[in-house]
């Protein structure tokens, strides 16, 4: 009770210093932005790609009906153990399909569906790689957007040492801007909106270049074209 | 260190000139920092257009402020998002203190955040038998050594492996000596992990608010900010009242200018938008997300129509990097959170100036740190106007503490000099005393002081206007 008070107090004293700043007061000038880049549909699957790879992003073009092979592929080769995944997000039901009940040289499938409370020690010790779909891709800057669900959590893209991003080239945006002003995000920002360009990283110790120091060491982009 | 109300920045200045090995770690990182900003922004023209865009961005931004955080506010508690305001530092470490005694929580992991600094925040907990635990890298090493950070972007970049190496087998028990990089980051990864796990609370700072949808974006490279974001059932975000900005698409070119000025980056590795707290039917996510929104002196900086400008920055630290004195002292020795030409204009203002206007001095005002700024602020005409309202009170200074150096030598200096160079007469005779005389002046007072450690400049024989008259102008 007593904190709402200064809170309030606080609030309002604030308020009416800023207000008598002047601040209302002052001209703004106009100033254009930069035009953006326009590229076409491939333009814009390659710029993201090279961009991307350029800081250690692993970047894949896949067919649309076929990528889960892709998937096994990399599955296989790097012998994964256990992939996160949500079974109930756009591309669960295809892992699932693709994923033979008796195949013994495949990871096992395990399904992100339970609140993490219950989830925690399982998700930080016992997984390899977390799948998730994508919402699209910015080809300017190379990044790709995800919108994480209750079907596909937030922390599938962050916990696991391995990333595993589906995009679709079709939903590659030449910017941020043109993405967010397409998909009316003002309409509605979800929970928590992310742009990621490349595995974690840092450079703090003499500016040596370290990857994977808090969130997943690997990102591995399949664009499904 | 930070809120010391005196501090000997000479001494400071002198020590940090003298560690060689300090001077080497920070020109080497320097000048990578400067050569990466360099190649992001490859063509000078749009690089100019973008400023001149950021700058509009933030100016409109404080012109709009009241009603912006009002926006922001009621978008955010329509979210699902507590706000908070407080006037000074202890009032937030008190909002934060709170939170934490009511989830019984004994530590916050916390993510990089300049404005806890300000707040000293994990000095007060510690003061309360709490916590704060920094989980970026560069502040996870100065930390362990009871350090405060010594840029805004690379907090521990003053040290370098070797010592590192031997902070981490001192500081955590069991830790084998290793200065292989991979390795150190290793430990930490491993170290920290377990404590994200396990927090109950999680801290970060704010790059830009949106007010238009109530959304708070952060951006970073090393994923412990969505860690500290993400994992926790509290999140607690803390801003200065200057970070929010009117619409979500003055984010874009912001986030450019952001990172191609502070890492030489196009984008970085993440952007993180919080807009809520946990949904019914989310799995994971903090349960509670708090946003504390600070004041601290920066509504009084906004009511100089000149200052004012000090608030459009976005702690890229660029100004830093290029900053010659910066480069060659390091930001310990500027004895307060933020150090570097930021650092001399903001801290004068918020601490007043007889404690911190001597921030102010440290300039040779080449300039730099004003042609490199992304927002364009004007940082070395805010200097000066610090330097003149610390000797004039009478200018109607507006910066607490105005006028502290003012003396009656310096004034009668000042007056004789604003004299003689209104007269034309009056000058002519001064620079002809000079030329006359100049390379004889006896070395006492300020000049001996300036030429204790410089070569006093050669006077010319004779002055401008004679040679003007004897020779003529050549217009070639
Ligand atoms: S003053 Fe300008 S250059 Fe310096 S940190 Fe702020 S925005 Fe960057």
């Amino acid at each position: 009770m007593n904190s709402q008070l200064s809170n309030q107090t606080a609030r309002q004293r604030i308020l009416a210093r800023l207000h008598a700043s002047g601040t209302e007061q002052t001209d703004v000038p106009d100033a254009p932005l930069p035009s953006e880049i326009s590229l076409a549909g491939d333009a814009k699957i390659e710029r993201l790609a090279a961009l991307m790879s350029a800081i250690r992003a692993e970047v894949y073009i896949v067919e649309s009906d076929s990528w889960q092979d892709k998937l096994k592929q990399l599955a296989r080769k790097r012998g994964w153990k256990r992939v996160l995944y949500g079974p109930q997000g756009p591309i669960g039901p295809e892992i699932e399909s693709a994923w033979p009940a008796d195949a013994d040289d495949l990871p096992k499938l395990v399904a992100y569906t339970q609140p993490v409370e219950s989830f925690k020690s399982e998700l930080f010790q016992n997984i390899d790689v977390g799948i998730t779909s994508t919402r699209g891709g910015v080809a300017e800057t190379g990044a790709i957007a995800l919108w994480p669900t209750p079907a596909e959590p937030r922390l599938l893209s962050l916990v696991p040492p391995v990333h595993v991003a589906v995009l679709d080239a079709d939903t590659i945006y030449n910017s941020m801007t043109e993405m967010m002003a397409a998909e009316r995000w003002t309409d509605g920002m979800p929970t928590n909106a992310l742009f990621i360009s490349g595995p974690s990283k840092t450079a703090d110790i003499e500016f040596t270049l370290v990857f994977g120091v808090h969130g997943p060491k690997e990102l591995i982009v399949l664009i499904r074209n | 260190m930070g809120s010391k109300t005196s501090f000997d920045f000479d001494s400071n200045i002198d020590t940090a000139l003298n560690d060689g090995q300090l001077r080497k770690n920070l020109r080497n990182a320097m000048d990578i920092l400067v050569e990466k900003r360099r190649a992001i922004f490859p063509d000078s023209d749009q690089l100019q257009q973008l400023r001149a865009a950021g700058n509009a961005i933030k100016r409109r931004a404080l012109k709009k402020l009241p009603q912006l955080l009002e926006q922001l506010e009621a978008k955010c508690t329509a979210n699902g998002i507590h706000v908070h305001w407080a006037e000074d530092t202890s009032q937030a470490n008190h909002i934060i203190l709170e939170i934490m005694r009511r989830h019984e929580a004994s530590a916050v992991v916390k993510g990089k955040s300049m404005v806890s600094e300000e707040m000293h925040l994990n000095r007060f907990l510690e003061a309360h038998g709490l916590e704060g635990v920094e989980t970026d890298l560069g502040e996870f090493i100065i930390q362990l050594n009871h350090e405060t950070p010594s840029h805004i972007i690379v907090p521990a970049i003053h040290k370098n492996k070797d010592e590192v190496a031997a902070i981490f087998h001192e500081k955590l028990t069991g830790t084998p000596y290793t200065e292989d990089v991979e390795e150190l980051t290793a430990i930490a990864r491993r170290t920290l992990r377990e404590r994200f796990a396990d927090a109950k609370v999680g801290l970060s700072g704010v790059n830009f608010a949106i007010a238009e949808t109530g959304t708070l974006l952060l951006v970073e490279n090393e994923g412990n900010g969505r860690m500290c974001t993400t994992v926790p059932d509290v999140h607690v975000a803390v801003m200065g009242l200057e970070k929010v900005v009117e619409k979500l698409s003055d984010v874009p070119p912001l986030l450019r200018l952001l990172t191609g000025s502070a890492t030489g980056q196009l984008i970085t590795t993440y952007i993180n938008m919080i807009s809520s707290p946990r949904k019914a039917d989310e799995k994971d996510g903090p349960k509670e997300v708090h946003l504390v929104i600070l004041d601290n002196g920066r509504s009084s900086i906004l009511a100089d129509p000149q200052l004012r400008q000090t608030l459009l920055c976005i702690r890229c630290g660029t100004c830093l990097n290029h900053c010659p004195v910066y480069v060659r002292i390091g930001g310990h020795a500027y004895g307060h959170v933020y150090p570097g030409p930021i650092g001399k204009i903001l801290t004068p203002q918020m601490e007043g100036l007889e404690k911190a206007g001597v921030l102010a001095t440290a300039s040779s005002l080449c300039g730099a740190c004003g042609e490199v700024c992304p927002v364009k602020i004007p940082i070395p005409d805010l200097i000066r106007r610090l330097r003149y309202e610390s000797y004039d009170q009478e200018a109607a200074a507006v910066v607490d503490g105005g006028g502290y150096k003012k003396n009656f030598a310096e004034t009668m200096v000042w007056k004789g000099w604003e004299l003689a160079n209104r007269s034309p007469l009056l000058n002519e005779l001064g620079t002809r005393v000079a030329g006359a005389m100049g390379n004889h002046l006896p070395k006492v007072g300020p000049l001996k002081q300036w030429t204790s450690v410089r070569t006093a400049p050669r006077i010319a024989r004779k002055s401008l206007h004679q040679r003007l008259r004897d020779e003529g102008v050549n217009h070639e």
